[in-house]
């Protein structure tokens, strides 16, 4: 017999007995954080607070995409965020235009070097009161980042424990193993092109699909468009603007 | 027994230093009197005449012309002071008969309308004022009334206000050999800390800035200013604070004297409220963003700030600094901006700059990207727009243009590459994820 359904059996057949007490010691449900796009919320179902949270793809799988609309709706709601970015690649220009309150979200800047960014991580968690820490390793090539040792993962999912912190990593490939509670894998389909190839065409944007991946969930697509940069400006300064 | 000490001419510093060397508990009663508790003094300075005669004298020593009045409290020793002249011991028991004969006039804490109803009323002086019926005073004039009428009798019954000069909370150490070490030095940084806040907290202040000079061994000083930005009540955040900051900056030579000083200010009350999303506790974000800081550099530790130009990618770092509870987050306006142009769409496809661009070596066909190299990217185009030419500051060394392209390689992944006009250098600016 299974241990599961022995615990299962046992329980039932004492509850009558011990009433609720036998489930003293179960972990109460984490508080969810939405992400600010229904589609990954309802794949997801939010990202627990107190818990790690892995957000694993390769480039241009739209992960940035995700992590600028989890802190575009952290920040709106209020909440202090703190952003570690290992390789130095944070565009603040996309992420306000996302909604991210710029001023609410702490960024520290790595330059490219892991080591910094997990002391840097570490220093926040212990520092406690963020709603959520995002540590970026995203440009960091897998090679270097299967370097970390599980023990920092361990240290980092002990750090968040109990605390209404939300901890995201941002990754190509998984490191966290067993220490996230969640994984959302995000992969492109397709990217959507406007206007006439060859003269006048423009990038509108990518069709990208998230997977729960731990705990096993079911797919679905969102789409992502894509930040019109040039033209945003443009309709300030007056300037060029991307038209097709 | 009470004795105060009024000085026409002079300064109110002479006066309480004068006061100060005769008793510990001295009154600032007006710009030109000060008032003293002798109570104890006999053994010291003799009985109160002897007293009186002895400030008079040393005042004379100061250049100062002083009129000494000793009474039971110390409203009637400042109105004997000032009406009788000299020196006035008013024996206890004495007051209402010695001070009847003084003008009204005399009860400076008077209001001017009061003084001028008193005049209409034919009361000139103290005694006058005492015979009054106490209760159709108070029925005509209010509770000033019998206050007034109670100081006129001498039977004032207020405690003395002693005044407590506001030290300068700094202190300072001549060290017995120059320490070039800073952990030791961190042991002298304690120890003046721990000095200066029993200070503040003896007087419930806290402080938004402490300075610290360090004197070095070839008798240069080594300043250092470290603004809070709020008044802070905990002496280990800011000896953190020092330590983080110093082992950033070490000082440059062994250190020989440590001055600290601290500004004191009221202490923050703040209330927050149940529903107010949670924040960093303020004393711990400054150690935390100080330790970030020594960790990678204070211009890699912020929020950033974007600018009002055309340039790409163009933001500044600035101190993070948490916004008051209660009060509507500040957005930019450019950010607004972004934000509005933005809003019809579900999220944004964000990008990802590389910092510097990549140098990359372009194969091109009719001025059209076909095949890209570059470190840690390799591929051939499979789709691309462009060519968007941008420029601007060209009135200045760094203006900027350039034609720019958005490609999807073959290693799947999109980037935005760009080629610098002016040099024709390929460069991948980062990639949209």
């Amino acid at each position: 017999m299974r241990p599961a359904s022995l615990k299962a059996e046992l329980q039932s057949a004492l509850s009558a007995r011990f009433g609720s007490y036998l489930n003293f010691q179960e972990k109460p449900a984490p508080e969810l954080l939405f992400t600010g796009i229904p589609e990954v919320d309802a794949v997801a179902g939010g990202l627990p607070r107190g818990c790690l949270t892995e957000i694993v793809g390769p480039p241009s799988s739209g992960r940035t995409s995700l992590l600028d609309s989890i802190l575009a709706a952290a920040t709106s709601a209020g909440e202090i965020c703190a952003l570690v970015d290992a390789g130095d690649s944070f565009d603040p220009e996309t992420a306000a235009a996302a909604g991210v309150n710029l001023e609410q979200l702490l960024w520290v800047r790595c330059g490219a070097r892991p080591a910094d960014a997990l002391k840097a991580t570490d220093l926040l968690l212990q520092g406690g009161g963020f709603g959520m820490v995002v540590l970026d390793l995203g440009d960091i090539p897998p090679r270097q980042a299967r370097r970390i040792p599980l023990t920092s993962w361990f240290r980092f999912r002990r750090g968040v424990e109990h605390k209404p912190t939300c901890l995201v990593a941002m990754e190509q490939e998984p490191y966290a193993k067993s220490c996230a509670s969640l994984m959302l894998e995000m992969r492109r389909q397709r990217e959507c092109w406007s206007g006439a190839a060859g003269c006048s065409q423009l990038l509108d944007g990518a069709v990208v699909q998230a997977a729960r991946r731990k705990p096993a969930g079911r797919d679905l697509t969102t789409k992502a468009q894509r930040h019109q940069e040039s033209f945003l400006v443009s309709s300030y300064l007056g300037g060029s603007t991307r038209t097709a | 027994m009470y004795a105060c000490i009024h000085c026409r001419e002079g300064s109110r510093q002479a006066l309480l230093n004068l006061a100060f060397t005769f008793s510990p508990r001295v009154e600032d009663t007006a710009p030109d009197a000060v008032t003293l508790d002798i109570d104890g003094l006999e053994r010291m300075f003799g009985p109160p005449p002897a007293l009186a005669e002895r400030i008079v004298r040393l005042a004379s020593d100061a250049g100062l012309r002083v009129e000494v009045g000793v009474a039971s409290n110390p409203d009637a020793a400042v109105c004997a002071a000032r009406g009788l002249g000299g020196i006035a011991v008013i024996p206890a028991g004495q007051e209402a008969r010695l001070l009847a004969a003084l003008p009204v006039s005399l009860l400076f804490a008077a209001a001017a309308e009061i003084e001028e109803t008193l005049r209409l009323w034919g009361i000139r002086t103290l005694g006058e004022l005492a015979a009054l019926p106490e209760a159709a005073l108070s029925a005509r004039i209010g509770q000033e009334g019998p206050r007034l009428q109670k100081l006129a009798r001498g039977a004032g019954c207020r405690p003395l206000l002693a005044f407590s000069p506001v030290p300068g909370f700094e202190h300072s150490l001549e060290l017995e050999y120059p320490v070039a070490l800073l952990e030791p030095l961190f042991f002298v940084l304690s120890r003046l800390l721990h000095e200066l806040w029993a200070g503040l907290e003896a007087r419930a202040l806290a402080t938004d800035e402490l300075r610290l000079r360090l004197h070095l061994e070839d008798r240069s000083a080594d300043e250092r200013d470290f603004r809070l930005p709020f008044p802070l009540r905990d002496h280990r955040a800011c000896l953190k604070l020092m330590q983080l900051e110093l082992e950033q900056r070490p000082p440059k030579g062994a250190v020989t004297a440590v001055w600290l000083a601290a500004n004191p200010v009221e202490p923050r009350v703040l209330q927050d409220g149940l529903f107010i999303p949670l924040a960093p506790a303020p004393d711990k974000l400054e150690v935390l963003l100080a330790r970030l800081a020594n960790l990678v550099g204070q211009e890699n530790v912020g929020s950033a700030e974007l600018l009002d130009t055309h340039r790409p990618g163009t933001f500044r770092m600035k101190r993070f600094v948490i916004q008051a509870s209660g009060t509507k987050p500040r957005i930019s306006q450019i950010t607004q901006i972004l934000r509005q142009s933005a809003k019809s769409v579900a999220s944004i496809l964000a990008f990802r700059v590389f910092r510097p661009p990549l140098p990359a070596q372009v194969q091109a066909r009719q001025g059209r990207p076909e095949r890209i190299a570059a470190r840690g990217v390799k591929g051939n185009v499979v789709s691309l727009a462009g060519a968007w030419r941008t420029s601007g500051d060209w009135w200045k060394s760094d203006g900027w243009d350039r034609d720019e392209w958005d490609v999807a390689l073959s290693d799947g992944a999109l980037y935005r590459i760009y080629c610098d006009r002016a040099t024709r250098a390929w460069f991948i600016e980062g990639s949209y994820d």
